[in-house]
């Protein structure tokens, strides 16, 4: 699974940082480091609704407050 | 200069972005390099429209020049791999003929002039006004310093006085244009700056960079990235950063990167560097990497082995998006030859100066004031300080302490070419009492770069309010989405 988390200016000013590295946490707990491929991207064009996260290439909008809910239905219930 | 022109330093950089602006103007609103071709002359009456001659001897030695400066424009001499070229014609073949008397010599009868000199160069006249036999005198200036009336000075061309690494001469001893000796020249572009008739000049990649945008069609090909170097900050001061942001958006860009994050994972793994190798020197001004190579080549082995800021940045973003185009924009002309080397080849694919943005800016006609703000925030304080003089070596003692490395940190900051000489000679013979040796080609670091639109003594703090205004307060933070 490809998780993409947009750390551009506007999403980075929304949290990304708190997003990345909760979901770095977040997927060592669950040992899924082998089956969830984490990366960054400059910008995904969504930055009203930031900050964007992809899973797979469909798009998601996410907060600090709402990653952990997020890993939940959108990562860890789809392995 | 009017109104427009205030947002340069000189005349001269103000000459350059007209015809700048006019090619790229061409350029975006056609679709093949015949047009731009055919448009030599339209762009030079533009620029020179006549009757009367302002620079020169006649408006068609002007328009004449204008054309040399449009081959610049479109990339200049595909034959010379220096990225900084002398326009022949253009060169007033200023006087180079060293120390001279002038008329201001009142033939007194102390002769201090005479007694000082180790060369017995100075004879009399029969009114015992002094004068300088050229086949002894070695240029030492010790008559000059002891003349009560001054009356003695130093006929030196600006070029050669700006180039502290000795790169130009005279093509025929002391007369003719100005030539650069590709071996020493550090591409700095310090002559270029200091020349007063625009006679040296950097090669621009507007038309390459205009290519990638245009053929991006929108960013569906392939999206396009902007790395903008921290010293943005204190350029383009008739408008917010946030409204410039947005402005290179408009160019095209799909998103603009600050290079300073880039600057923070450099200081993160020098830190590291350093501590393993016990002596280091920077490696991110390309400039002064050049200088080492060409002057002191023992001591290459010591450079770190870090990518510079632009680059570690773009190889991050090429990982992660391969088909990504990538076009950096700073101070610096020492830039666009750093994008030559093999590993960078590969990342960037285009350079431009601060300059070079102002003129794309104005060929799209964009009223800046009238454009929201976007935001540009990546990076820590410590990235963005990389700008100015100091800066690196700062951030690397801060990543020494985040990452809790032991090491009795000795640092120089070598602010200037001539500054970085002297630690370089030193190191090489074994006596510097430093273990690293922050280097920056450019006065004041890359706030003085030649491709800047001005130079001014406040930059530093614009840079230092800007380092304070980002959002992370350490490299660790700033870097940690990048693992």
């Amino acid at each position: 699974m490809k998780v993409t988390v947009c750390i551009g200016s506007s999403c980075h000013l929304k949290g990304s940082r708190q997003v990345v590295e909760r979901l770095q946490a977040l997927i060592a707990e669950n040992n899924l480091k082998d089956k969830v491929e984490l990366s960054g991207k400059f910008c995904m064009g969504n930055c009203q609704h930031g900050v964007s996260v992809t899973v797979n290439d469909e798009l998601f909008s996410v907060s600090p407050e709402t990653v952990d809910d997020f890993f939940k239905t959108q990562i860890l219930s789809k392995i | 200069m009017g109104k427009e022109g205030r947002k340069f330093d000189t005349k001269i950089q103000y000459l350059k972005y007209k015809v700048l602006r006019e090619v790229a103007r061409i350029a975006y609103n056609s679709d093949s390099g015949f047009e731009l071709a055919n448009s030599f002359n339209d762009i030079a009456k533009v620029i020179v429209p006549g009757p009367k001659a302002t620079m020169r001897c006649c408006i068609y030695k002007e328009r004449a020049i204008i054309a040399e400066r449009i081959k610049m424009a479109c990339g200049g001499n595909k034959n010379n791999p220096n990225v900084i070229e002398v326009i022949d014609i253009a060169c007033d073949e200023c006087p180079a003929s060293g120390y001279q008397v002038s008329h201001d010599c009142r033939g007194c009868i102390a002769h201090r002039c005479e007694d000082v000199c180790p060369k017995d160069a100075i004879t009399f006249d029969e009114n015992q006004k002094a004068h300088i036999d050229k086949t002894k005198c070695v240029n030492c200036g010790a008559c000059a310093k002891v003349c009560p009336y001054s009356a003695i000075s130093n006929y030196k061309r600006p070029c050669e006085k700006a180039c502290k690494v000795k790169a130009i001469s005279m093509t025929n001893d002391e007369i003719g244009a100005a030539h650069i000796n590709n071996d020493k020249c550090i591409s700095c572009g310090a002559c270029e700056y200091m020349c007063p008739f625009g006679a040296i000049a950097d090669k621009s990649y507007i038309l390459d960079v205009i290519d990638i945008l245009k053929k991006s069609e929108n960013n569906t090909k392939y999206k396009t990235y902007a790395i903008v170097a921290p010293s943005i900050s204190s350029q383009f001061t008739y408008a917010k950063l946030g409204q410039v942001i947005y402005a290179i958006k408009e160019l095209g860009f799909h998103s603009v990167v600050e290079a300073a994050l880039g600057a923070d994972m450099v200081s993160y793994s020098e830190a590291q560097e350093l501590a393993e190798k016990g002596f280091l020197t920077s490696s991110c001004c390309p400039a002064f990497v050049d200088y080492i190579h060409k002057s002191f080549p023992k001591l290459v082995e010591h450079i770190s082995h870090n990518l510079s800021p632009m680059a570690s940045i773009a190889e991050y973003i090429k990982k992660h998006d391969e088909t990504a185009k990538i076009v950096f924009i700073g101070p610096c002309t020492a830039k666009k030859m750093e994008i030559k080397q093999e590993r960078v080849a590969k990342i960037i694919d285009s350079v431009l100066t601060f300059e070079e943005l102002q003129a794309l800016f104005d060929s799209r006609d964009f009223d800046m004031s009238s454009f929201p703000e976007d935001v540009l925030d990546n990076a820590s304080y410590f990235g963005r300080i990389f700008a100015r003089s100091g800066g690196l070596r700062d951030a690397v003692e801060q990543s020494l302490k985040e990452q809790n490395l032991d090491f009795d940190y000795k640092p120089i900051a070598c602010d200037g070419i001539e500054e970085c000489r002297l630690a370089l000679l030193k190191a090489s013979k074994g006596v510097l009492p430093n273990n690293f040796i922050e280097g920056m080609a450019c006065v004041g670091g890359c706030i003085g770069g030649a491709g800047c639109l001005t130079h001014e003594a406040r930059d530093k703090n614009e840079v230092d309010k800007y380092g304070r205004e980002a959002m992370e307060k350490t490299i660790t933070d700033a870097i940690s989405m990048l693992k």
